[in-house]
């Protein structure tokens, strides 16, 4: 239940905001972060952002967690080639960690 | 962020190498569903050295939450001219009367929201229904059960009230550490929570009970560092506090946010799943804002605890069996007919295991002969 996911805010408005989740836009609360502006990394937990997140990390968590999700499809698609075509499509224009360590 | 932490071959690499020198094994606990999952659905178990295990604590909030609490928001949602909203994990923990899905199946009106704020906007956009936000969880999702209400105060709602069965993570890992009853050596701590409550709440683990507490985030990767960690303070005898998620927790946390939860809500006795009565471990509406309170408003009367005797979840979410030595789990209880909430839950030790570990759970059940069953989770 404390799942929490990582998005930046395209647009605030008050305390309300559009946060962009790897590219799905969400309408999230900004209630508990007084001070968000656009751009800014956060961390949204069950429609309200919860932290700001320090952009530096963003950038190389999200690399991280691409790195995994390809060797994930990976897996997928020795045991269920029905999945591959979906799995490919996860974000290919992401730079891997390699390419944001450069 | 330190990235080679976060690589994966090398942290097991790293943990193999140091596992020897361990002077016996090591019992390491989690305390957050989101861990439990994602610690399986990595295969980290299966990766550990076998000397160092990962054990999950009361950590789900629907799993810790009381059956006499199921019990009244399943008893609320078939009130008259009622709609219940709650979060999707609540929806089929089965109560002594049955789950809010039953409810829902007799004809009650009962909601899967997102957030808290979906409920507000459902009240204020329909008058004539009284709607009821039954809220769970430990402090990442109470914030947002505060902002609900002074919300629905700033609108001055009449029709919207929160059924609070929110729980506090110190009091349950302070009864788990002080029962005696689980022996554990360290603490993979929650890293979401964390933000909200700030790292240094954790330093009362390691100056009153001397085991080192390490705060992570969520993929395996992480998980896998902070058992590291924890396995290099074990053996260098350096109980402390580490912080291995600071892109997001801070010492202090987010204090804007405590304050709201301090406004709204004060702490109170609470009865959890497996650890009975814990005082100051829930939180309640402070009276400024009783008129939102559920409970005062339709007058509930608190259910008696009445469980599943059969049931070992309680036994589960304190460590003090795993989900094999249960005799109900993998025959009568699957998650397609779960009998507990560690099973019905997705972020629920028993469903993590049938999904992810059952041939390992199966494995650990044959080499190790299941313990009498407790008298029910509740002692």
């Amino acid at each position: 239940m404390c799942l929490a996911v990582p998005g930046q805010l395209l647009e605030v408005t008050g305390d309300q905001a559009l946060a962009s989740l790897h590219g799905n836009k969400l309408r999230v609360s900004t209630a508990l972060i007084p001070g968000a502006a656009v751009g800014d990394w956060v961390l949204i937990h069950a429609g309200f952002a919860i932290q700001k997140l320090e952009g530096t990390d963003v950038e190389e968590a999200f690399a991280i967690l691409h790195d995994i999700a390809v060797a994930e499809a990976a897996t997928i698609r020795q045991t269920d080639n029905a999945t591959v075509d979906q799995a490919a499509a996860f974000k290919p224009s992401r730079p891997t960690r390699q390419e944001v360590s450069r | 962020m330190n990235r080679t932490i976060l690589r994966h071959p090398e942290v097991l690499e790293r943990l193999r190498e140091l596992a020897p020198l361990l002077p016996r094994p090591m019992r390491f606990m989690e305390v957050c569903g989101t861990h439990t999952v994602n610690a399986f659905r990595s295969g980290l178990h299966s990766l550990l050295p076998e000397n160092v295990s990962l054990l999950s604590g009361p950590g789900c909030p629907v799993c810790v939450t009381s059956q006499g609490d199921i019990d009244l928001i399943v008893q609320v949602a078939s009130l008259p001219n009622v709609t219940l909203c709650t979060y999707g994990d609540m929806i089929r923990v089965t109560g002594h009367d049955g789950s809010l899905a039953d409810a829902r199946a007799a004809g009650a009106d009962v909601r899967i929201i997102y957030s808290a704020l979906d409920a507000v906007k459902f009240a204020s956009e329909n008058p004539r229904r009284q709607v009821v936000f039954a809220a769970v969880g430990f402090e990442t999702t109470t914030p947002p059960s505060a902002v609900a209400v002074l919300e629905a105060d700033k609108q001055s709602l009449d029709n919207f009230t929160v059924l609070a069965s929110h729980k506090l993570i110190m009091p349950a890992m302070r009864a788990l550490l002080s029962s005696g009853e689980v022996e554990v050596d360290g603490f993979v701590c929650p890293g979401h929570v964390a933000i909200i409550t700030g790292s240094r709440v954790f330093q009362e683990v390691v100056d009153g009970w001397h085991l080192p507490c390490v705060i992570t985030g969520f993929e395996g990767p992480q998980i896998a560092a902070a058992i590291l960690r924890l396995v290099e303070l074990t053996l260098r005898n350096e109980p402390a506090l580490e912080n291995l998620y600071p892109q997001a927790v801070t010492d202090e946390g987010n204090t804007f946010a405590m304050k709201l939860i301090d406004k709204v809500f004060e702490p109170v006795d609470a009865t959890w799943r497996g650890l009975a009565l814990l005082s100051d471990s829930g939180l309640a509406l402070r009276s400024a804002y009783k008129r939102y309170d559920a409970r005062t408003r339709f007058e509930l009367v608190q259910p008696e605890e009445r469980i599943n005797k059969a049931c070992a979840c309680g036994d589960v979410i304190t460590g003090r069996i795993s989900p094999g030595q249960c005799r109900l789990f993998g025959t009568v209880c699957t998650p397609a007919r779960p009998m507990g909430p560690c099973m019905v839950s997705s972020e629920g030790t028993c469903s993590a295991w049938f999904k992810y570990g059952r041939q390992s759970a199966a494995a650990t059940a044959a080499r190790q002969p299941a313990e009498p069953q407790t008298q029910g989770a509740q002692r």
